[in-house]
């Protein structure tokens, strides 16, 4: 018998370590059909209605042909509105919870308030934005309460991101600045923050495609069915692009088939281009700057 | 020994992390340009009394500081605009710290801090520090790389560099030679010597050779406690009045 002779136990550890990566394989394989299905389906059938009157007209004849122009205008309205009024909060608060606040209650309740924030269905969000926005605040149904709607529901996202890539900055940075007479808003805003911007934006990428494709909390809010022209400003109602997939999927009689499919395929492009543009941005500024 | 006021006097400092207690009513004088070295072990209380001198409990809750610390005779909890307390002190930490920008601005860092905004007075003064550092030769055709990609050795000098473009009279080094080469100890050894000529240095080290070589006082922390200070020579000639410290430098224990 040689030295280094199999032994029946080496033998079924062999078995059992290609049983093993076999299986983790399979699923990881299993994790990209969905994906490769729903996007080659949406191009084979939605394909065909794309054109560059598709993005630019207006719906006609009952939504049941023209374009999308009006729905598309309007999610970018959506999108940037509800941006403008998150990230800001979402990362001041971020920023506070990691840079500033002592462990105590208030700080913990704060945090588990957020955690639930995440978890609450997005149809009971869009029962408080019509609740507070649209007949408290008296915003109406518009595209602020839409946005507000969605800003609110998005908030854990961009603080749960921005938190995690602030903590992800050694701290010996903290302290080598604080040694040095360093405040701590000098320290947050010279050493702290470039170094957690790619985190950060990896949270409002995430934030985008939630904003731009969710349907039920802006359908009570502000999304029309149907609008034959743009909105003009934030107080305007407007119609978007997940609401229109909607309504054209399942209240509109006699759509052409492909009508919905093409919806859809713009509507996953338009949250690919931004994520696109977002990871290249990310990209690039994580080569600017390393430890 | 210097014969006149004390540059930093420190009167029954005791430390606390939680419950733990880091250090037990320490007192002594450090006078103005001289080295005075700190050793002893692990856990002895060495780095919680430079913490302690530059009020880094203000950023860590679970810390709390008693007693006296007086800088030129006025007492550091009552000095209002802590950060100018920081400016005046620096400090080198055992792991070099290269902030992630470029090595201009991690020297620059400070003076920017203070209000320096002319490019002509920054330039100067990375170039000043970093010559006294030992690093300008090494780094002058690359001051825009990243401090932080600088090696160990590297960054340590590129830290003492940014300490002394506070322009601190104290400067204090908690076992700055950890991750350092030996030649490059040397060379900051060397760097030291002639800082103490303007300022006052307190030199933290688990080194005991270290402190023989640089330190003109030592003191020797042993479980909190200050056992005891004196001249460095008597340290390791022997003529030390407690036996646990001609054990402790002797290498019996430690």
């Amino acid at each position: 018998m040689s030295l280094f002779a199999r032994t029946g136990l080496d033998e079924h550890n062999r078995r059992v370590e290609w049983l093993v990566k076999t299986l983790f394989l399979l699923m990881t394989v299993l994790l990209i059909i969905p994906v490769a299905l729903i996007m080659g389906i949406l191009i084979q059938r939605g394909a065909p209605v794309l054109s560059w009157g598709f993005l630019t007209e207006v719906p006609t004849n009952g939504m049941t042909a023209g374009g999308i122009f009006t729905a598309l205008i309007g999610t970018v309205w959506i999108v940037a509105v509800a941006l403008l009024a998150s990230v800001p909060i979402g990362v001041a608060a971020a920023v506070y919870l990691s840079e500033y606040a002592p462990d105590n209650w208030l700080t913990r309740a704060i945090n588990l308030a957020i955690i639930n924030l995440a978890g609450v269905p997005s149809i009971v969000h869009a029962l408080f934005g019509l609740g507070a926005f649209v007949v408290f605040f008296g915003f109406g149904r518009s595209i602020l309460a839409a946005s507000l709607t969605l800003a609110v529901m998005t908030l854990p996202i961009v603080i749960v991101a921005t938190r995690e890539s602030l903590q992800a900055v050694p701290h010996a940075f903290r302290e080598a600045c604080w040694n040095m007479g360093a405040t701590r808003w000098q320290t947050i805003r010279r050493v702290v923050l470039p170094n957690s911007i790619s985190g950060i934006l990896t949270g409002v990428i995430l934030e985008v495609s939630r904003t731009a494709g969710e349907t039920a909390p802006i359908m009570f809010t502000g999304a029309a069915a149907f609008l034959p022209f743009l909105p003009q400003g934030v107080l305007d109602q407007t119609m978007a692009m997940s609401l229109h997939l909607y309504v054209v999927s399942t209240q509109v009689p006699d759509v052409p088939d492909a009508l919905p499919f093409g919806v859809a395929l713009v509507l996953i492009s338009m949250v690919l281009v931004m994520n696109a543009t977002s990871i290249a941005f990310r990209i690039y500024l994580r080569n600017k700057r390393k430890w | 020994m210097v014969d006149n006021a004390p540059k930093l006097s420190v009167r029954n400092l005791s430390v606390r992390y939680g419950d733990k207690q880091a250090l037990n009513g320490i007192s002594l004088d450090v006078f103005p340009n001289e080295i005075f070295g700190i050793i002893g072990p692990a856990n002895s209380g060495k780095t919680s009394f430079l913490r302690a001198l530059n009020r880094m409990e203000e950023f860590d809750a679970n810390m709390t500081v008693e007693g006296d610390i007086l800088f030129e005779g006025q007492d550091i909890t009552a000095i209002r605009n802590v950060y100018a307390l920081r400016r005046k002190v620096g400090v080198v930490f055992p792991l070099p710290v290269g902030l992630p920008m470029s090595i201009y601005e991690n020297v620059a860092f400070a003076p920017k801090l203070a209000g320096i905004k002319k490019k002509a007075e920054l330039d100067e003064i990375v170039e000043r520090c970093l010559i006294r550092a030992a690093l300008w030769d090494e780094v002058k055709d690359r001051l825009d790389a990243l401090g932080s990609l600088l090696s160990g050795g590297q960054q340590q000098r590129l830290t003492i560099a940014r300490a002394l473009s506070q322009n601190p009279e104290l400067l204090l080094l908690d076992e700055f030679s950890i991750a350092v080469d030996p030649v490059t100890t040397m060379r900051i050894e060397d760097v030291l010597k002639e800082l103490k000529e303007e300022i006052t240095i307190v030199l933290v080290t688990n080194l005991v050779q270290q402190a023989r070589r640089l330190a003109d006082r030592t003191a020797f922390f042993l479980e909190s406690e200050l056992v005891e200070t004196a001249e460095t020579e008597e340290l390791f000639s022997g003529v030390v009045k407690d036996q646990r410290t001609r054990d402790y430098v002797e290498g019996r224990f430690g």
